[in-house]
């Protein structure tokens, strides 16, 4: 059993074309894998649209399915941001939908009637698929050796770092973009290997598609001249880097400008300076590079004393007058967050209060991307050692992604394809070294030991490498090495497939839960909150509710909303904010003006369900105190000691506002006298709840998930709305002696 | 004119990298007639510091010596097209300065359109000319005009798009 079908399988990978054969059944495999394991949430759940972003990417992609093209351009959507509306086909990134778009018509044309929906549900895990031979093409850049490629396909197959923002449902900018990353990178390297304008124009075309997708296209627009600046600071300029990098800018930047919701952001904004200085640059080292050939070296220094002194004088002045004068534009706050992470939270709440703007915790680098955190810097080693043109982008992409990828939690996603490459330089150096059944012949036996021959290894990169690899001898040392590095991938496999399932494979619409005999049990509030504002209420109804749901209801709903996820305008979300963190009298008159007929809070109370709108509420005060300083005061929440309660100590303010009410509205009720208890924030509630008199309550969710209240109508009889309500709750009018101070003797 | 005059003696501008100094120390006889040409290898640096201003001239005139020497004819058609681009794109942005920038999306795709023009050009002399095989080994001169031709059409698509 041994010999025989070793030697056979020794011989299958020896001829050339059946390891292509196996090279592309290997790819279909691992294509294969990354698609299944994003299906965990289909399998456990249904085929459903995930979050939040995605509600709003599924609605646009049904628009653009049933009106076309043109009509989704030019999209006015007057059902969001109820009464300003959004200019919607200038202010999204097209790239998503018009790709499902393209796939649906594509499939209809070849006679495959597929629904929208599942187009949408599974654009992210074909995506990824797809990437993970992005991922082959680009390291086979890098390495020569064969099995490099295969192992970083296999790790961007499965890393959940990528895995969290493409699992099946999970539509959004990402599920694509990642994928025109890396295959941009791979442009990019081909380009400037070859120097050639053809490759330079694909990558311009894919930087053009990527812009479409994608905001983090800025990525590419900073990583690229960086890479080209630090080449040149290492004196490799080149006529194929001038050729590369020229043409990918002339074209992708124009590309990049057809994007409505880009449109002159090229050419004003700070971000996208360090690439037209390059390009400028680059002009410049050509035209010396030219001049250096044609004259001879003393007239040539001469020269470039002149010529560099004369334009940088030129440029600096330029640059001042620019700013100053205003044509560029301050770099933008989303920006400033990146380089100093309390940036949000002092200056833009709107921006901080997201959580996937937060800094990255260390342990989510682990969880993200389990061992090849500690092989990445292996790999980033022995691209140092070779350093070609093209090692020298993994590095500085290293780099820039790790810082980039600490700051935000979001931009793991941004690091993970150069970790994956990395990472799989380091194991495929490991393995084309110790997998080679054959002894090396070479006499000098001074490497006998594993350890020995690392040490060695390490040397070689520190020396010249004056003599060639020995190899290393016993075959224990080789199995030793060999089948701890198995067991590491085995083990990364079972965590990948543990931290997707666990993790990242939850629709978040729909919860699930395990019951006490380990069935798993469904709930599913949001769907069923938002089927009744479909079925009950009328057409138009404006919905109020944070902006996290704006997506959701315009999605599942189909309802006008007052803000929603795209929070493109921060007074309008204050505004909601005010509403919900005021007393009643103050949100009434604003809920009117906004022609608000329903409110929807989200409170997780009853079932410990921790995302709900209390513990989002400091959020809201946050914001709403941004524009109204004077009549929201973050500090008027707290207890006196400085703690945010919700049971009989909270402060009154937190008690009269809108938002606090409607959570706990009736919510004693459920229990017996005295025993409410709210089970996320761990508090026991007062006994007697808080009343409501400029709403009713209208629709209550199965699990208090999502509570729906109705706005009460002007009062028939011209009182204001609380003597109305005390009025029906049986208490007598307060009598109106009392206004009227001390009695007084009347003396006439 | 000097520079005439000195055109005519240094034939190749081969030999005039070969030796460096004594061609900069050669041309200030030529050129500053008070100078005084005593002890050649130590007036070289005195001269370089003292007079740039006819160093200046000495390059300049030798750049054009080499440009109209080494060019071939087909690139110098290449260059006279990239000196109209330029002179385009200055007056598009001399415009843009002068007159406003109203429709700017006009101005910025009249504007890409010549500088992305010029960039695609550049980029086909440079592969086009000899000197620079090695720098591209899978590039030959067909290869690269057709290369120029498929961006100039993917450029020119944009620009028109853009226009508005």
């Amino acid at each position: 059993m041994s010999a025989e079908p070793l030697q056979a399988l020794a011989n299958v990978g020896k001829g050339e074309s059946t390891r292509t054969l196996l090279r592309v059944v290997i790819l279909f495999l691992i294509a294969g894998a990354a698609v299944a394991s994003r299906l965990f949430s289909v399998i456990r759940f249904e085929s459903i649209i995930h979050e939040f972003d995605p509600w709003f990417n599924f609605r646009a992609t049904k628009y653009l399915v049933a009106n076309g093209f043109y009509s989704f351009w030019d999209w006015f959507d007057d059902r969001t941001w109820h009464p300003l509306g959004r200019v919607t086909g200038g202010t999204l990134y097209p790239g998503l939908m018009v790709t499902s778009g393209a796939i649906y018509h594509a499939l209809r044309a070849l006679t495959i009637p597929v629904d929208i929906r599942n187009i949408c549900v599974l654009l992210a895990p074909a995506f990824s698929g797809l990437t993970a031979y992005a991922t082959y093409l680009l390291t086979n850049e890098m390495t020569p050796s064969p099995s490099a490629g295969l192992l970083a396909a296999v790790f961007m197959g499965i890393a959940p770092g990528y895995i969290s923002r493409s699992v099946a449902g999970s539509y959004d900018n990402e599920a694509i973009s990642i994928f025109l990353l890396v295959f941009t990178f791979y442009l990019w390297i081909k380009a400037l290997k070859l120097g050639s304008m053809l490759w330079g124009a694909l990558c311009a075309l894919f930087y053009g598609y990527m812009v479409a997708s994608w905001g983090g296209y800025a990525f590419i627009t900073c990583l690229l001249p960086l890479h080209s600046f630090v080449l040149i600071c290492m004196g490799r300029y080149s006529t194929r880097l001038y050729v590369a990098y020229t043409t990918w800018y002339a074209l992708g930047t124009l590309a990049s400008m057809q994007i409505p919701f880009v449109g002159f952001l090229p050419v004003k904004t700070s971000e996208h300076m360090p690439a037209l200085g390059i390009f400028g640059f680059l002009q410049l080292l050509a035209f010396l590079d030219y001049v250096r050939s044609a004259i001879p070296g003393r007239q040539f220094q001469t020269f470039l004393w002149l010529f560099a002194g004369g334009t940088f004088g030129i440029g600096l002045a330029g640059l001042v007058i620019a700013t100053s004068a205003g044509v560029i534009a301050p770099w933008g706050g989303r920006f400033y967050s990146l380089w100093d992470t309390s940036y949000a939270k002092i200056h833009i709440p709107i921006i901080a209060s997201v959580s996937e703007h937060q800094p990255t915790a260390w342990p989510a680098f682990f969880f993200d991307l389990n061992m090849l955190i500690w092989l990445f810097p292996a790999g980033v080693y022995l691209c140092f050692q070779q350093l070609a043109d093209e090692h020298v982008f993994i590095v500085v992409y290293a780099l820039f992604g790790s810082y980039f990828a600490g700051v935000m939690v979001r931009l793991m996603l941004t690091l993970t394809p150069v970790v994956c490459v990395a990472a799989a330089i380091a194991v495929s150096n490991v393995f084309d070294a110790y997998l080679i059944v054959k002894s090396p012949s070479t006499e000098d036996r001074q490497v006998e030991d594993v350890s020995e021959a690392v040490a060695k290894k390490a040397k070689s990169g520190l020396k010249s490498t004056s003599k060639p690899v020995v190899g290393v001898y016993s075959l224990i040392s080789k199995g030793a090495v060999v089948s701890a590095m198995t067991v590491y991938l085995l083990l990364f496999v079972l965590h990948c497939t543990w931290v997707t399932s666990n993790a990242y494979s939850s629709p978040s619409v729909v919860l699930a839960s395990k019951l006490a005999d380990g069935s798993q049990h469904i709930i599913d509030d949001y769907r069923e909150a938002y089927q009744w504002l479909r079925q009950n209420t009328k057409d138009d109804a404006k919905i109020m509710s944070w902006w996290d749901y704006g997506y959701q209801i315009g999605g599942m709903a189909d309802r006008p909303t007052l803000v929603d996820n795209n929070t493109w305008n921060n007074t309008h979300i204050a505004t909601v904010g005010k509403a919900m963190s005021s007393k009643e009298e103050v949100s009434y008159p604003i809920m009117r003006q906004h022609e608000v007929d329903y409110v929807l809070v989200v409170f997780g109370g009853l079932l410990g369900y921790s995302g709900d709108d209390i513990n989002k509420f400091l959020w809201m005060v946050r914001i709403a105190e941004g524009i109204w300083p004077e009549e929201v005061n973050e500090r008027a929440f707290f207890t006196p000691r400085g703690e945010y309660r919700v049971d009989a100590e909270a402060s009154q303010v937190m008690k009269d506002s809108l938002m606090y009410k409607m959570s706990y509205y009736n919510y004693n009720n459920l229990f017996p006298p005295g025993q409410a208890q709210d089970r996320v924030r761990g508090a026991r509630l007062p006994e007697v709840g808080p009343t409501l008199d400029v709403l009713d309550e209208a629709f209550t969710s199965e699990n208090w998930i999502i509570r729906i209240y109705k706005v009460k109508d002007l009062d028939n009889v011209g009182r204001d709305h609380a003597a109305a309500s005390a009025f029906e709750r049986g208490l007598k009018k307060k009598k109106v002696m009392k206004k009227r101070g001390p009695r007084v003797l009347r003396v006439d | 004119m000097a520079p005439k005059h000195r055109n005519n003696r240094d034939v190749t501008p081969s030999a005039a990298t070969s030796t460096a100094s004594p061609s900069v120390s050669g041309t200030a006889p030529g050129a500053t007639t008070s100078a005084v040409p005593v002890a050649k290898p130590i007036k070289a640096p005195a001269a370089a510091t003292a007079s740039s201003k006819q160093d200046w001239n000495s390059v300049v005139t030798n750049l054009i010596n080499h440009y109209q020497d080494a060019t071939p004819q087909r690139t110098k058609l290449i260059d006279a097209f990239m000196a109209f681009l330029v002179v385009a794109g200055a007056l598009q942005f001399l415009y843009c300065v002068l007159a406003g920038n109203y429709p700017f999306n006009a101005f910025l795709s009249g504007f890409s359109a010549t500088v992305g023009q010029f960039v695609l050009c550049a980029s086909l002399r440079i592969q086009t000319t000899e000197a620079n095989k090695s720098d591209f080994p899978a590039v030959s001169p067909e290869r690269a005009f057709a290369d120029f031709v498929v961006c100039s059409l993917i450029l020119h698509f944009f620009c028109v798009n853009f226009i508005n």
